[in-house]
């Protein structure tokens, strides 16, 4: 199973984001990993590792909005044994066309291919 | 020699400088960044001193190590990576040390600065902290640096043009400005210093 991770600075995004994508998706699991705790602004290392391990895909998709959330992801990346492909792609078009072709069994390398355009960081 | 003691009280007198300026982090943080340096910081700070409260820490390791995974669960923004990135760094340099010599300090600053450059994928003059960690951790290895060389060190990321983070969607505008990550990492040497070790 292939899964979606969302981070955002802002936890409002990501709900937002979750809402969108529900319309779209029946079997491909979507976590979440918004905000800090106290629902202020920014990203931790740990929100992001939570949101990585309570996906119940082994395999997942990152999107995410700015810099720092991909420092965050990045260090996720480096403690935690789940295949993790980041995505440097506009947030809300690429996860929605990951959604979009994950939820249809595409392929790994094809919905790398049809994500390149919208690589924008 | 750096033991235990003198580290603790190394980061124990860090973390009241983060503290005392805060306000003015934000304040460097506002017309580059998005205003919050000093209150991410502060967070981070007021977390750890928690953390390392609770806790009987018995070796310089555990002590690096608990700050780095307190800063990166609460600082919340760049810093947070950027700093547990380095105490993890710290933490793995002084692995079953009970003090360290001032070669192994200097293991322990290429160390941390090798992961910060590596984590922030930011290289020398990109108006990042680095430009702090860099030219502090060459002085110290071939002698003495004092406190006013470090507040140089700061100052001197003035001029630059940011291309990293936030500050570089400025471009051109964010010349003139310190830049407030190496103002914290300032204040980390400069307590450094003040321990007058070596």
């Amino acid at each position: 199973m292939r899964g979606l991770v969302l981070v955002s600075h802002s936890e409002e995004i990501v709900k937002g984001l979750y809402s969108l994508l529900k319309e779209i998706t029946t079997k491909t699991p979507i976590t979440l990993g918004g905000g800090l705790e106290d629902g202020s602004i920014g990203t931790t290392f740990d929100r992001v590792l939570k949101a990585v391990e309570e996906n119940p895909a082994e395999e997942v998709y990152i999107f995410y909005d700015l810099g720092s959330a991909r420092m965050n992801i990045e260090m996720v990346m480096e403690a935690s044994s789940k295949t993790i492909h980041l995505i440097h792609a506009a947030l809300v078009e690429g996860c929605f066309v990951a959604a979009t072709l994950l939820e249809a069994g595409v392929s790994n390398e094809k919905i790398m291919k049809q994500l390149e355009p919208l690589i924008i960081k | 020699m750096l033991n235990l003691t003198s580290t603790q009280r190394w980061m124990e007198h860090f973390f009241e400088e983060i503290l005392t300026h805060k306000e003015h982090l934000s304040d460097l943080d506002n017309p580059i960044g998005d205003g919050d340096h000093g209150i991410n910081m502060a967070r981070g700070v007021e977390a750890t001193k928690e953390a390392l409260a609770t806790k009987d820490i018995t070796s310089i390791n555990e002590l690096f190590k608990t700050i780095a995974m307190t800063l990166l669960s609460k600082v919340g923004g760049a810093a947070g990576p950027l700093y547990g990135s380095v105490f993890l760094a710290f933490a793995k340099a002084s692995l079953d040390l009970e003090s360290l010599s001032k070669e192994q300090v200097i293991t322990l600053f290429e160390e941390g600065q090798t992961a910060l450059m590596s984590r922030g994928k930011a290289g020398v003059g990109e108006k990042t902290m680095v430009d702090v960690w860099v030219p502090f951790t060459a002085q110290f290895k071939k002698g003495a640096v004092r406190l006013e060389d470090v507040d140089g060190f700061v100052e001197a990321t003035k001029p630059l043009k940011a291309t990293k983070g936030r500050a570089a969607y400025l471009g051109e505008r964010s010349i003139g400005h310190v830049d407030p990550g190496s103002y914290s990492s300032g204040l980390l040497f400069k307590t450094f210093l003040t321990l007058e070790l070596f």
